[in-house]
């Protein structure tokens, strides 16, 4: 980075950051945003259960989250949450975005604006509605697998799909008209049409948005947390209760884990997401 | 309309149900009679509620006004860093952010505990200052302390204020660059080239051109930092209950829910109000430019 930075014509004025303030900022900005997650991450390899100075390399803390079977139970059920959320979020959100896009029809805007609630209510409001609704209509709890997890997910759909409707529609303000023209040129029908140019088209969209409803259903904790019952407990509920009572490794040990899914998930939605728009741009 | 349904069903209804307990009489354990009674919202403006809300405000704002002069020059570092590197400080910016929110805010509990690395490096200075009194021949006692005292960081107002900062920075940070990047150079040039100095071309060119940035960041911070439920929940001691936590004890240890889903509805109109002052506000400035 600092090579980078270092450039050998003299600053403009204009160089912001050459200047040694702005590095020092940005540095400062850097150390700040990292540096507690990087101690987490690092602590949880630490061979020492309380104290803050290093004594050595392990990994039991791995092993001791991965035989706490309370915590693999949370997990299990946070993986089948965000893969049923994830399905059905991204049909509802693709269908939102084409809907959007394709037609006009009365009280569209009306639609849109609810379509939107969702992101920007605070997230108590939601939870605590969500726990309300459950609780009155007398949704049935104590299921078989999967779905005593069932009002957790509904929770989580709810909140994931107006999220991928924002992202497949930006992917579709992006379509060439003249493609429909062509296919129905061609003599292709609508569901022809629908599924050779539009489904191809919309995929590097319709995967970015899946992965983020995966990973917001992954790490939601305020709305599983008011719709979650004794038996239906997911990781980020899991640790919450874990962090609450003590802070120990095994927790940073737990919380490396869904770092780095979170982190190679995005990573890849991020990629995506650049190449599609590389695509586009030649 | 799938979708639709969906959004009627289990979004819309569960709001409207805590809508109408928040007009509702407790009675007993679970049963809520729907009176249309007003004594919920009356009680929120109880001064021991409204000390609450006032405090969340306050909390949401200092977050805000902190991001803000944190955010702003790194939106410019970004802004003008060589094009190649651009992407990449972005993405640092916006990694953090993508991880998990109860996994940042436990990170920064192992950072400001009275154990933690904050107090490790301040002991360690505490130390170091020490030796280097008692070298010169000075009692370091009088001036800084007999023994070293951790600083009480958690568990307090500041640690709220910390860790709301902490979570909400990236928030600000991409829409004073988004806005700051459509920016034209040339203005810059003309008023550097004009004889402002850096300063005043901060203050009179800077500043208004990136004011629909810098908008967007208060709001887009203000609102989920008002509403924020784990912070203070986790970082904050007794007497640094924000809204949301209030919410959550009406509708889980305390089991009031009519009161809690007042406090909800005014949280949401709070949120709205803010969103339609910014639409407006939008909506003239667009008008300005084009007239």
């Amino acid at each position: 980075m600092r090579r980078l930075l270092a450039k050998r014509t003299p600053a403009g004025p204009l160089d912001y950051i050459h200047q040694g303030w702005m590095k020092l900022t940005l540095g400062l900005s850097f150390v700040f945003l990292y540096s507690p997650l990087l101690i987490l991450v690092i602590f949880s390899f630490n061979d020492s259960r309380r104290n803050i100075v290093w004594r050595g390399f392990t990994t039991k803390y791995y092993e001791k989250a991965w035989n706490n079977d309370g915590l693999i139970d949370a997990f299990a059920n946070s993986l089948t949450i965000a893969f049923f959320c994830t399905i059905i979020s991204t049909i509802l959100g693709a269908m939102v975005a084409l809907l959007l896009w394709r037609f006009r029809f009365p009280l569209k805007g009306a639609y849109e604006g609810a379509m939107t609630l969702p992101i920007v209510i605070p997230e108590i409001c939601m939870g605590v509605a969500m726990m309300a609704f459950f609780s009155r209509v007398g949704w049935p709890s104590g299921l078989v697998w999967p779905f005593n997890l069932s009002a957790i997910t509904i929770a989580h759909i709810s909140f994931c799909f107006p999220f991928v409707a924002v992202i497949v529609r930006a992917r579709l303000a992006n379509f060439n008209l003249e493609l429909e023209e062509a296919a129905k040129d061609l003599g292709a029908s609508e569901w022809q049409f629908f599924r050779d140019i539009m489904i191809p088209f919309m995929k590097p969209g319709l995967i970015a948005g899946a992965l983020l409803a995966f990973t917001l259903s992954l790490d939601d904790f305020v709305i599983t947390f008011f719709t979650s019952g004794p038996d239906t407990i997911t990781l980020p509920v899991k640790i919450y209760s874990m962090v609450r009572f003590s802070v120990t490794p095994e927790i940073n040990a737990a919380s490396t884990v869904l770092i780095a899914i979170t982190l190679v998930l995005t990573t890849i939605a991020l990629w995506l997401q650049s190449r599609a728009g590389q695509k586009l741009g030649h | 309309m799938p979708p639709g349904i969906w959004l009627t069903v289990f979004f819309i209804i569960p709001l409207s149900l805590i809508w109408l307990f928040s007009f509702g009489d407790k009675r007993g354990l679970v049963d809520i009679d729907l009176t249309w009674t007003m004594a919920n919202y009356a009680r929120a403006m109880d001064p021991l509620y409204l000390q609450i809300f006032l405090k969340s405000f306050w909390f949401a704002g200092i977050t805000t006004l902190v991001c803000l002069l944190v955010a702003f020059p790194i939106a410019i570092a970004i802004t003008f860093a060589p094009p190649r590197i651009r992407p990449v400080l972005l993405l640092l910016v916006i990694l953090p952010f993508w991880t998990n929110l109860l996994i940042r805010t436990y990170a920064l509990i192992a950072v400001l505990r009275t154990k933690g690395y904050v107090n490790f490096g301040l002991e360690y200075l505490w130390d170091g200052l020490n030796a280097v009194m008692l070298f010169f021949g000075m009692d370091p006692s009088g001036l800084i302390g007999e023994r070293f005292t951790p600083a009480p960081i958690l568990y307090n107002n500041f640690a709220v204020v910390f860790g709301l900062v902490y979570v909400h920075l990236p928030f600000m940070v991409l829409p004073l660059y988004a806005s700051l990047d459509r920016m034209d150079r040339s203005y810059l040039e003309a008023s550097l080239d004009l004889g402002a100095t850096q300063f005043r071309t901060f203050l009179s060119i800077i500043v208004p051109l990136a004011m629909p940035g810098i908008i967007s960041g208060v709001i887009i911070t203000f609102i989920p930092a008002l509403g924020s439920f784990l912070t203070p929940d986790l970082l904050g001691g007794t007497d640094s209950q924000m809204i949301a936590n209030v919410i959550e004890r009406q509708f889980k240890s305390a089991n009031d829910w009519p009161f809690g889903s007042a406090l909800s509805f005014i949280l949401m109109y709070i949120t709205f109000f803010v969103l339609a002052a910014r639409a407006l506000f939008s909506r003239r400035g667009s008008a300005m430019e084009a007239g």
